[in-house]
């Protein structure tokens, strides 16, 4: 389309405004963050870049360094270990799955599959208070807080939908060079499908390491607490100690964030992907 | 228990592969094997689904008739429909519940045209060929990616009632002023406004890069024609991205509505530590939290959450219904 400068430059200004604003949440926080804690909440000079020093950073390590408090690097440790059982395991086990139910023909499969589709109806919340109540005995542990969450609905179909769009020639001359259907989907098909599974490991990701209502649930000891649930702990400190809260924030979203920067494509592409479908 | 499913699945793979191998083309044979490897594929999967979607869905509904209390030395008795009779008329527990529903609906009722214009709006703005495009884009999709615990704790310092606050320190410069400290999250008038606020701030970029996918299904020459035709910019966006993208539009409407009654955290963690006021911002979910984990009432729970799950799947329903016009997958 052919656009003048000044209607450019019009666009420019309205886009950079908008994401001014947009931005500005963001801002406070990470400015927040490096800010004397007195001067986190003072009208708009909390926007000021003054002051700045790394000392909220070293406090909330310093604060959550005993084991009454827990310990920083253990929440983030839980949050990163629940994360990568969540996410690798995922993608093994409904990857699997797609491709077993969709990509080799048998009786029931499509059945099963249906039962798949029926089962993405329901929502993790219309299951909290019952697994709350079945699996209580297993409270303050990782594998209560990791191991339902591996088998989704959601990311079988995002795969079955990728692995129906492959051409079925590659498979069937994997299948009469003599190759049974696991070599064939882990030496053929796994390679031809890196999109589908960055998106939905970036998807699972994203999900698994903001999770909160589980936790909350399931978790008290500190020895267990992924990040999130930890972070409403100690914002809920009285007084609260504003500087070194957002330093915690900080932390919490940095790893998203760089996962964020270098696989944009892969998120964007996930996101619009699975509507696309419906 | 299904953690270990996926190494015996692949240990029994390899000791089934070989022997077909033997006879060359042996199509028929195989195919009446492929059931044993489909199966053991889609094992795992199924048996983590079944125990922790399937069998607690159901158990949802099997509790829900009965009296059972976390904790209790007294076993649980059946209770009949009783639950859900005390949801909706007993005056003690109906008032939180029913007051829990209309939230959700205000929420929804609310967050749903907001939410999806403004996504529109945005995705509109961004879908032209601009240099630096993509990093508006990528700020725009930013806060999707923020964990909601955070966004509510930065935004209970934005909304802070102190004169200190963000917002009422702007609006105090703005007024010159005239503006005074205002309690954003206690204040019953503007609790819920609070919320639908950091909600949508956290969610727009979501619906935006969904949105913007449609837009860019919309062939080109179809503006170009319009253009031709000298329309104006408001006339091509009436007649030819809106219907281009009706299907998108429709979807992502339902999808937020379904989103907009699993509405959780922001709200636990602002009632619990920021002083949000709790009576005209707490959800259904909130309400089925509260009972199972802090009243032990497992029962009662339990009947809450079958009633959110029924709201939930009339919602997705629709959304099937009108976002699939051809029957085909």
């Amino acid at each position: 389309m052919t656009r003048t400068p000044l209607r450019r430059t019009l666009d420019y200004l309205v886009l950079s405004v908008l994401a001014f604003i947009f931005v500005l949440p963001a801002l406070y926080l990470f400015l927040g963050s490096f800010k004397p804690s007195d001067q986190v909440l003072s009208g708009l000079s909390g926007f000021l870049p003054t002051h700045l020093t790394l000392h909220n950073y070293r406090a909330v390590l310093a604060a959550l360094d005993s084991d009454s408090t827990g310990y920083f690097w253990h929440f983030m440790g839980v949050s990163l270990l629940l994360a990568a059982v969540v996410v690798l395991g995922g993608l093994v086990v409904n990857s699997m799955a797609a491709y077993g139910l969709t990509r080799l023909r048998w009786r029931g499969s499509s059945a099963l599959f249906a039962l798949i589709l029926l089962l993405m109806l329901v929502p993790f919340e219309a299951v909290a208070v019952p697994l709350f109540y079945l699996l209580n005995g297993a409270r303050n542990t990782l594998a209560v807080q990791a191991v339902p969450f591996v088998a989704n609905a959601f990311s079988i179909y995002q795969f079955a939908t990728f692995f129906r769009a492959l051409p079925v020639s590659i498979e069937e001359a994997a299948r009469i060079d003599g190759a049974g259907p696991w070599r064939t989907f882990f030496a053929v098909v796994i390679p031809m499908s890196r999109p589908v599974f960055a998106s939905v490991a970036i998807l699972t990701f994203l999900t698994q390491w903001g999770s909160f209502l589980w936790p909350v649930l399931m978790v008290s000891d500190p020895s267990e607490r992924p990040l999130p649930l930890e972070l409403s702990v100690f914002q809920g400190q009285q007084p609260p100690d504003w500087g070194q809260i957002l330093a915690f924030g900080v932390l919490l979203v940095l790893p998203v964030l760089i996962v964020f920067a270098f696989f944009q494509r892969w998120f964007v592409q996930g996101v619009a992907g699975s509507a696309v479908k419906g | 228990m299904t953690s270990d499913s996926p190494a015996q699945a692949l240990a029994a793979g390899r000791a089934k592969a070989p022997p077909p191998a033997s006879a060359r083309p042996g199509r028929p044979g195989r195919r009446n094997r492929e059931w044993v490897h489909g199966l053991l594929m889609s094992a795992p999967a199924l048996a983590g689904l079944i125990a922790f979607v399937g069998v607690p869905f159901g158990y949802a509904v099997v509790l829900s008739l009965y009296n059972v209390r976390l904790g209790s030395p007294l076993p649980p008795s059946f209770f009949g429909l009783e639950q859900y009779r005390r949801l909706f008329t007993d005056p003690d527990l109906s008032g939180p519940f029913l007051r829990a529903l209309l939230n959700n609906l205000v929420f929804a009722a609310v967050v749903v045209p907001v939410q999806t214009a403004l996504a529109l709006g945005l995705a509109v703005l961004l879908n032209r060929t601009l240099k630096a495009i993509g990093f508006f884009r990528s700020l725009f999709f930013m806060p999707v990616v923020f964990p909601m615990a955070l966004v509510a704790v930065v935004w209970r310092l934005i909304l802070a009632r102190s004169d200190q606050g963000m917002l009422n320190s702007v609006l105090h410069h703005l007024s010159l002023g005239h503006w005074g400290a205002h309690d954003w999250l206690g204040s019953a008038a503007t609790a819920m406004v609070s919320v639908i606020a950091l909600s949508i701030w956290q969610g727009v970029g979501f619906q935006m890069v969904i949105l913007l996918a449609g837009l860019q299904q919309i062939p080109a020459e179809l503006h170009e024609a319009a253009q031709l035709d000298r329309a104006g910019r408001w006339q091509r966006f009436c007649h030819v991205t809106l219907p281009g993208i009706r299907g998108t539009l429709v979807f992502v409407a339902l999808l937020t509505s379904v989103l907009s009654f699993r509405v959780f955290d922001q709200v636990y963690i602002l009632i619990r530590g920021g002083g949000l006021n709790e009576d005209a911002t707490h959800t259904v979910m909130y309400e089925a939290v509260t009972t199972a984990f802090d009243r032990n009432d497992i029962g009662q729970a339990a009947a809450v959450t079958v009633v959110f799950f029924l709201i939930v799947v009339v919602l997705t329903l629709l959304q099937r219904r009108f976002v699939r016009p051809d029957p085909e997958d």
